[in-house]
């Protein structure tokens, strides 16, 4: 039921990407928006307010995304949400047939449009995994009560970053969320390869990779503001090594992001290569329309191309 | 009295030289523990459940004014030491005794991906992230291995009990997985 997940198990090389969900109340908007990655991408993720930023629900966008042709990720995040609330949406994304979801615990509200908002965190992104693996599997809630019937072929997917504080305890951490329920994981921006071969090869060593595909993070740098902002801290969870600095400050400042795409598409190769990656996880930040042009860069584009948008559904039209 | 409708702004939002406050209270702050990490793995000895603090713990349970004034000094002791909220079912023994209830995220299962470069809460810069702490001072003691088990969601009915009455009496048996609960998927059980 998952082209994801059927797309994994045969081991061909992955990409998938994120797909911000608009600030608006239009599907068409929506998939618009969608179908710049269509045909050049696997799957994308349907981001659930990301930086504490209001944006369309994330499973309505996912269903635009599927509408446009795509493949959708839905993200669930656990900052707006107490249990109640998370397990029942679940239960809704899966009678829609949303079987691929990815949980995180979500960026803190103060980083958001509406900081003065109410913090929930009521289950972790650890919790949440568990309680989605034990609705597919035990077929029960969090509580213990029957589910009837239970969602199936539910595809869990959670996110890491092997990059932030305490490093030797990243893997340790992954780990905890495949223990949980994860069957996909995708990272934070891999500037230092060094570090993210260190962290995949503690997971290759315990066998982790067999059991979850690793898709590796990858972004670019567009502008030296881009730049500035990314290193800033004011992001949560993203920063740019010094040596990937320098390295953009060298050039010209109009050529900072072509330098980037060069940056992104050399990672794209080097993780590639690594035993234990299943693939890559195209952070665009908004800027979906810049996909192509970096698989092209890094040499992944093969076969991949635009495609014409599926034909509108003449009955749903009708009705 | 004026006729019409009054116009209200919704969230007209904080004044311009609005600068940000302690926050509300009741939200969580990272706190470092001050008892060092080899005094507390020595004290873990002393209160793990055994024959004499279980029985401790029975008789206190049975007497109201006990219980209140063992819940009070465990509170203002650990309170004192490492920040605690009395969430009531403490998470301490197999976290470095760094407290995960003054983590923003209320995270019981390690750092969020948040944490800055020199370890530093993603929400209060200032402070260092509680699982950093924890992870340091775990394994300064060849205890990281604590912090690999999956810690069940917290009940939040609990908050203001006495956690070593509830741990001697067994009521947090289930809180937390083995250290090797990679071999096989742990089961959750039901959380009623």
């Amino acid at each position: 039921m998952s082209a994801l997940r059927d797309r994994l198990a045969s081991g061909a090389f992955t990409i998938t990407s994120e797909l911000s969900p608009v600030r608006g109340g239009s599907a068409e908007a929506m998939k618009e928006r969608a179908r710049l990655l269509l045909g050049w991408v696997d799957a994308v993720n349907l981001t659930d307010n990301q930086g504490a930023h209001v944006r369309m629900s994330s499973w309505a966008s996912a269903i635009a995304a599927r509408e446009a042709g795509l493949e959708p990720i839905m993200q669930m995040t656990c900052r707006d949400r107490n249990r109640i609330a998370l397990q029942s949406d679940l239960l809704g994304a899966a009678s829609v047939g949303m079987t691929n979801l990815l949980f995180m615990t979500g960026d803190y509200p103060k980083f958001g449009d509406h900081p003065g908002a109410k913090p929930v965190f009521d289950l972790d992104s650890v919790t949440m995994l568990w309680t989605a693996r034990k609705m597919r599997d035990e077929g029960k809630l969090l509580s213990g009560n029957e589910l009837k019937p239970p969602p199936s072929g539910l595809f869990l997917g959670a996110v890491e970053n092997p990059f932030a504080p305490p490093e030797e305890f990243r893997a340790a951490r992954a780990a905890k969320k495949i223990a949980a329920g994860a069957q996909f994981m995708q990272t934070q921006y891999v500037f230092d390869v060094a570090a993210f071969e260190r962290w995949v090869g503690a997971l290759r060593d315990e066998g982790l990779t067999q059991r979850c595909s690793i898709l590796a993070g990858v972004g670019v740098v567009r502008s030296l503001r881009a730049l500035d902002f990314m290193s800033s801290g004011k992001v949560p969870g993203v920063s740019v090594p010094d040596f990937v600095q320098r390295r953009l400050r060298g050039v010209h400042p109009d050529s900072v992001g072509q330098e980037g795409a060069k940056l992104a598409a050399e990672v794209i190769a080097q993780v590639k290569a690594m035993p234990g990656v299943a693939g890559v996880h195209l952070l665009t930040a908004g800027y979906e329309k810049k996909v192509p042009e970096l698989l092209e860069m890094a040499g992944i584009a093969g076969g991949r191309g635009p495609v014409e948008a599926p034909a509108p559904d003449v009955a749903a039209a009708g009705a | 009295m004026s006729s019409g409708p009054v116009h209200v702004e919704l969230l007209p939002g904080p004044p311009a030289d609005w600068q940000p406050g302690p926050g509300e209270p009741r939200l969580p702050r990272p706190t470092e523990p001050r008892l060092a990490p080899r005094s507390a793995y020595v004290v873990q000895r002393f209160v793990k459940p055994n024959w004499l603090n279980r029985r401790v713990g029975a008789l206190v349970e049975r007497l109201p004014l006990a219980r209140r004034a063992f819940t009070v000094a465990e509170r203002k002791s650990k309170e004192d030491l490492f920040g605690c909220r009395m969430c009531g079912q403490c998470a301490l023994p197999v976290t470095g005794y760094s407290c995960p209830m003054g983590c923003p995220k209320e995270l019981r299962n390690g750092p969020c991906g948040g944490v800055g470069p020199g370890g530093a809460c993603e929400v209060y810069p200032d402070r260092r992230c509680v699982w950093v702490v924890g992870y340091e001072r775990a394994a300064s003691r060849g205890h990281a291995d604590d912090l690999r088990r999956l810690q069940r969601p917290v009940d939040h009915r609990r908050f203001g009990e006495s956690s070593w009455l509830n741990y001697w009496a067994g009521r947090d048996d289930h809180l937390w997985t083995d250290n090797d609960g990679l071999a096989s998927p742990p089961v959750m059980g039901d959380h009623q």
